[in-house]
């Protein structure tokens, strides 16, 4: 058995007295997509943001590649390579495409100035592979659509060349168009051996993309399955009955 | 709407003409309306606005709150505030002022006029400023205390600091070196200030078509050559008439037979002599290009203005958002004790109540010049020029025998007023804050 990429062991957080995430253990492997699904509040997006430096957990451990990991900040998780897309996009509105795709990474020139029409060219460069139809390079982002946006917080994540991806519903604002190219995109990543956490509330996306599903409720892991071994049903029963599969109701 | 279905005969074509040219709609509105301001002034005034004597002393008294003004932008661009800036920069100008008379010739023993004591005044009210400054910050960005309140005690404190600290009197006079930034006392005279200008818009048009180049190299769009040569045009006569307004004012033949006397010379027959270009109005360009490098092409700007776009994504992003308000608050406080020097050099004393209200001053011209309260909006030429618009509001209105009461009236209404007016503007350009 090979070490696994990203292993969360028994993870809790709480806000006040709330207990978002409560025990939770997931882990992930080189090349894999494991699907988060819960209902909402379940606590995936706070799962994935101890990962992503953005929360710190009361109490659990994090490995990487096998090592104990300690992530405080979103720039520890960088320097793990992980990457994210945040549910909300993490998007400043005013600055432009660029400006967000390199936020805290911008390429300078030798001088030490920001080199935006370098950074300019890389974004044209990702977002005519992410996006073709994209135009909107000069306008704030404030100025683009939903969908834009996504394509936009995608980019920055696949751009880095992250290890281990985040994705928190990286589709729901995108056309069926775009949402093919992103699973065609998933498909493409997992290949070059990145594991990647996807959440989201389509279960189809989820059954054709991942091959293994973690399901939460109320903070807690209801269980793990590999997609193969369950059906739509048996997942929609963890999620709003949070059962396991084969168990009693 | 209705409009796109009945254009306007001409206006595409006007609209097309300025979308060409890339000039920003706003910062013309706000030319147009300087430009208008002063008209009606030199109207009212039979002419004595529009006068170089008056330009140059309108540019004199702008500098202080400009220079401010400008680090005001990037406080009000990461949604903060700074409310103390006059009382700060009246603690540095008594730091300063005490440095000169009492401290550096009595304590150290350096004799009066000694060259050193300008340099180590100046370095000790900028230490100054700066570390008040950077306290400012760390109590917001670390401690998480609103900059409203923070600010709002700093200007009870800096303020009675400096009273403090002179027991309320006026310190004087100051080291005639020193005296150079304050405006008359310092100028360039006529061919240092053809020199500065040329320079200036030689640069000017570098960087225009530095932009451009590197522009086509990514292959990116660029305007027409006509385009760019009429902005270049523009830009250099511009620079090039401000520095001959400025040239045009002659100093007084009195003076400068007093300046011959200081000499031990007698003046020349029909000799006459410019003051040029004052050196604090030089001190505000160079802090004017240096705040938009910063602004514009520095991670540190580029951060600045993430963080008032959103403060969570640039949390995210890995930029420490709390280290950035302690670097923004320490760069306003050293600005305000530029402005110290300015200012101490302009009144040649420190006076208790140097900087007075400087404060709304100088977060109005922030505002007018298009600094969005709500964050991650503005630019430091919309200050400087807010800076100017209200300087000249003041001056004019002045010239023309208002009343003092009603002068304040006038300038608190058109503070408001420009504020509603960019309100329009954004939401009519569809601009989203
Ligand atoms: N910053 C916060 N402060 C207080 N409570 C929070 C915070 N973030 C999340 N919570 C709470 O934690 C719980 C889990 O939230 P979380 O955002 O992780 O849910 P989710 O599974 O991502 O839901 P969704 O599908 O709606 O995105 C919710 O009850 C939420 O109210
Ligand atoms: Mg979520």
């Amino acid at each position: 058995m090979t070490t696994p990429l990203v292993e969360m062991r028994d993870i809790s957080i709480s806000f006040g007295g709330i207990k978002a995430v409560d025990h939770v253990s997931v882990d992930l492997y080189p090349g894999e997509v494991v699907g988060l699904l819960g209902h909402n509040g379940a606590g995936k997006s706070t799962l994935i943001k101890v990962l992503s430096g953005a929360y710190k957990a009361d109490s659990g451990k994090i490995f990487i590649n096998g090592e104990e990991a300690t992530i405080n900040s979103p720039r520890d998780a960088r320097r793990y390579n992980v990457e994210t897309i945040y549910q909300t996009l993490a998007l400043a509105d005013n600055l432009d495409a660029a400006s967000n795709l390199f936020l805290g990474r911008e390429l300078v020139t030798p001088f030490g100035l920001v080199d935006d029409g370098q950074m300019e060219a890389e974004t044209r460069k990702i977002m005519a592979r992410l996006n073709p139809n994209f135009q909107k390079f000069a306008e704030p982002v404030s100025a683009l659509s939903g969908g834009q946006r996504q394509s936009v917080a995608i980019a920055r994540a696949v751009y880095f060349n992250a290890k281990i991806l985040i994705m928190d519903e990286p589709t729901a604002a995108l056309g069926p168009q775009e949402t093919k190219m992103v699973a065609e995109l998933i498909q493409e990543l997992k290949k070059q051996g990145l594991g990647i956490f996807l959440i989201s509330h389509d279960i189809h996306d989820v059954m054709d993309l991942c091959d293994r599903v973690s399901v939460m409720k109320n903070g807690q892991l209801v269980g793990t399955e590999r997609v193969e071994d369950v059906t739509d049903d048996d997942i929609l029963g963890m999620i709003i009955l949070g059962k396991k599969p084969g168990q009693a109701a | 709407m209705t409009d796109t279905s009945h254009p306007v005969p001409g206006a595409a074509k006007r609209r097309s003409l300025l979308d060409t040219l890339e000039i920003d709609t706003r910062l013309l509105g706000m030319i147009g309306a300087f430009l208008v301001l002063c008209i009606v002034f030199n109207v009212f005034t039979d002419g004595r606005f529009l006068t170089p004597r008056n330009v140059f002393n309108l540019t004199i008294q702008t500098v202080s709150v400009a220079i401010m003004a400008t680090g005001m932008v990037f406080i009000i661009v990461t949604r903060h505030i700074d409310l103390s800036v006059g009382a700060l920069l009246a603690t540095c100008s008594a730091v300063m002022a005490m440095m000169q008379t009492a401290i550096l010739p009595d304590v150290i023993g350096l004799p009066l006029g000694h060259p050193m004591i300008w340099v180590l005044a100046a370095i000790t009210g900028m230490l100054t400023g700066t570390l008040i400054g950077a306290f400012h910050g760390w109590l917001v960005g670390y401690l998480s205390i609103p900059a409203f309140i923070v600010t709002l005690g700093g200007l009870l404190v800096w303020r009675n600091v400096a009273w403090y600290l002179t027991n309320g009197q006026t310190i004087g006079p100051l080291d005639p070196t020193f005296l150079i930034f304050g405006g008359t006392n310092g100028t360039l005279g006529e061919t240092w200030s053809w020199i500065v200008g040329a320079i200036a818009a030689a640069a000017a048009v570098a960087i225009l078509f530095q932009s451009r180049r590197k522009k086509s190299a990514h292959g990116f769009p660029v305007k027409p050559m006509w385009a760019e040569v009429t902005i270049s045009g523009i830009v250099v006569a511009a620079i090039m008439g401000f520095v001959a307004t400025l040239n045009a004012y002659e100093i007084p033949s009195r003076r400068l037979e007093r300046m011959f006397e200081d000499r031990g010379e007698i003046m020349p027959e029909g000799f006459t002599a410019s003051y040029g270009m004052p050196i604090s109005v030089l001190l505000l360009i160079i802090v004017a290009i240096g705040m938009t490098v910063i602004a514009q092409r520095t991670r540190l700007g580029r951060y600045i203005f993430a963080t008032g776009g959103n403060p969570d994504a640039a949390e995210l992003s890995g930029i420490n958002t709390r280290m950035l308000t302690v670097k923004v608050f320490a760069l306003m406080g050293a600005l305000c004790a530029l402005s110290a020097i300015v200012a101490s050099a302009r009144l040649s004393n420190h006076s208790n109540d140097i900087g007075t209200l400087d404060e709304l001053r100088v977060i109005a011209a922030a505002v007018i010049g298009g600094t969005a309260l709500a964050g991650g909006l503005g630019t430091i030429y919309g200050a400087i020029l807010g800076a100017l618009i209200m300087q000249s509001l003041q001056s004019g209105m002045a010239m023309v025998g208002v009343d003092a009461p009603l002068q304040n009236i006038v300038v608190g209404a058109v503070l408001v007023a420009a504020v509603l007016i960019d309100i329009i503007y954004r939401k009519r350009t569809g601009a989203k804050i």
